[in-house]
């Protein structure tokens, strides 16, 4: 864990593949009322992992794991694009270019922008490269 | 280390050949005059009492099965008045239709004896304090440890099965120094326990853990004593030869059966025939003293073998191996005997994994198929959809290699398997044949 303000922790959650088991973790996560602002499940065969970017991560790891479930923290950094044709070729050629692996990713596109969430193999570089190619990152802050 | 009842326990091996002949002579004909039962059965045989002239003629009396006792039930086997009888107990019939088993105040009294000298041989004595944590009731492990524990004089704490945190309250404020439970049931203690912030190893007086009544492997009780911090002890019986009769001396190394009491012999299932010490087979077990339900080479569906080299506790006692399956138990997969202790052992090797495990067996066309579903260990949770590929891809092929049969594997979420507070109760076989 660095302590560079654009390294976001996501929260990553193990759940079984049947029916409920999503519906297990929101009512959580509204219990504890811990707001999500983005979101993806990514399945197995009989398992997935739920990620999520939530304002209160430390609150909704303890009360799922409280729940008995499996979470851990990951880190992830979130790139705001331009909400057009082309924003995303900018933010993965720039990676690409960069020789920074992408694991994962996700995305959302509101009324305030386009954001795209990357869990990479080395995030100081790819923070170092988009920040060069004036690019936002959004700090870990702008969640809580 | 002290002997409960010197008399027997030091007695040497010829001596005990020559008690063991005499006490089957007499069994053979005690059953041939009061068993209608096995009288046909010896008649069937061609065998008469007179025809056991050395203990090895044993052999030539005809078996009895666990259907022997279901097709008589309640009570035709039994060889005494009712008005002698002083209890009853009735098998929780995991496998079958309920078994009764009638104790006379003797068979009661031998039962105790039995582990009156199996919990001294752990190192137990007056001062402990022994919780009992089978259930007591219909099943015989609780009363049985219930009497042998009074017996040597060692403070029982009855809480039987459930209400795990209460158990482990008492277990604190009592400062039980024994436990009497199923292996599984031990592991949900250890669990709540963990829960609630307690290490038993460091919390609570709890030394010996004496654990049984379902097959259990090496594997576990080495994760058992590390975990927990306490020395975990081997039991076996069942309601048939009274209910859990013997255990593990201090020494671990496999189950001493009293040799005035029950005469033990290893066959091969399929043929019957004696297997040399050493080789694994099918129990067969004569109760050489018991009255109202007497037993006689009962084949009882366990499998393990039996061991008579000297163990340095010196009793002349032959040993058994921990009961490494049930006939009953095994699944043919494919045509390949599985047993589900195999699984538990390859689990508790795979540290991205937990010990609990569920199996299922259906029949997709024409080809069996069998999963299991194991619970991933926090520790190894990986966000990485890849790397719990690779934690499932480990345990399939190392269940592969072991069973000889591709097996699928299911990740599931922690604790989510159930966990059982009597036997346990792992397959799910839906096969419809």
């Amino acid at each position: 864990m660095t302590g560079n303000e654009f390294i976001i922790r996501q929260i990553s959650v193990f759940s079984e593949n049947r029916p409920g088991r999503l519906a297990a973790i929101a009512h959580a996560l509204e219990e504890e009322r811990v707001n999500i602002f983005a979101f993806s499940i990514a399945e197995a065969s009989g398992f997935g992992v739920v990620r999520a970017l939530v304002d209160r991560p430390e609150r909704a790891h303890a009360r799922l794991t409280e729940d008995g479930f499996n979470v851990a923290f990951t880190d992830v950094i979130a790139v705001r694009m331009r909400d057009e044709p082309g924003g995303l070729y900018e933010v993965a050629r720039l990676l690409g270019d960069a020789g920074v692996n992408i694991e994962y990713s996700y995305a959302y596109s509101g009324p305030d922008g386009a954001v795209l969430i990357l869990r990479v193999d080395r995030p100081e570089e790819a923070i170092e490269k988009i920040r060069g190619a004036g690019k936002e990152l959004i700090s870990s802050a702008t969640f809580t | 280390m002290s002997h409960w009842n010197p008399r027997f326990e030091e007695m040497p091996a010829a001596e005990l050949d020559r008690l063991q002949y005499r006490l089957a002579k007499t069994l053979a004909y005690r059953l041939y005059a009061f068993s209608p039962f096995y009288h046909a059965r010896m008649r069937e045989a061609g065998v008469h009492p007179d025809d056991v002239r050395s203990l090895e003629d044993v052999r030539k009396l005809p078996f009895m099965y666990k259907g022997d006792l279901r097709d008589n039930y309640p009570d035709r086997l039994f060889t005494v008045p009712h008005e002698e009888l002083v209890r009853y107990h009735v098998s929780s019939g995991t496998t079958g239709k309920p078994t009764v088993v009638g104790y006379t105040e003797k068979d009661i009294e031998l039962w105790t004896e039995s582990l009156a000298r199996a919990l001294t041989s752990i190192g137990l004595s007056r001062g402990d304090v022994i919780q009992v944590s089978y259930g007591y009731g219909l099943f015989t492990g609780g009363l049985g440890l219930h009497y042998g524990a009074e017996r040597i004089g060692a403070t029982v704490l009855p809480t039987s099965v459930g209400n795990t945190e209460r158990q482990i309250e008492l277990m604190q404020d009592l400062e039980a120094t024994a436990i009497c439970c199923t292996p599984s049931y031990l592991l949900h203690i250890g669990e709540v326990a963990e829960r609630m912030g307690i290490n038993l190893g460091r919390d609570t007086s709890l030394r010996t853990g004496i654990l049984g009544a379902e097959p259990w492997s090496e594997g576990m009780r080495r994760h058992i004593q590390e975990w927990l911090g306490i020395r975990a002890y081997d039991i076996y019986g069942t309601s048939e030869l009274s209910g859990p009769m013997f255990t593990e001396c201090a020494e671990q190394r496999g189950i001493h059966i009293w040799r005035d009491l029950a005469l033990i012999e290893v066959i091969d299932p399929e043929t019957g025939e004696a297997l040399q010490p050493g080789e694994r087979g099918e129990l067969a077990i004569t109760m050489l003293q018991k009255e109202a339900l007497p037993i006689c080479r009962y084949r009882i569906g366990d499998l393990s073998s039996v061991m008579v080299d000297d163990c340095p506790c010196g009793r002349a006692h032959p040993r058994i191996e921990r009961i490494t399956g049930r006939v009953d138990d095994m699944l043919i997969i494919r045509g390949i005997n599985v047993f589900p202790s195999q699984i538990e052992h390859v689990l508790l090797g795979l540290p991205e994994v937990g010990e609990h495990f569920q199996i299922v067996v259906d029949r997709k066309g024409t080809l069996d198929d069998m999963l299991v579903r194991v619970e991933v260990r926090k520790e190894a949770f990986s966000d990485k959809i890849a790397d719990l590929m690779a934690i499932q891809k480990r345990v399939a092929d190392r269940l592969k290699s072991v069973l000889n049969v591709a097996v699928r594997v299911e990740l599931v979420e922690p604790g989510s398997l159930p966990r059982f507070e009597g036997k346990a109760k792992r397959v799910i076989d839906r096969r419809v044949l």
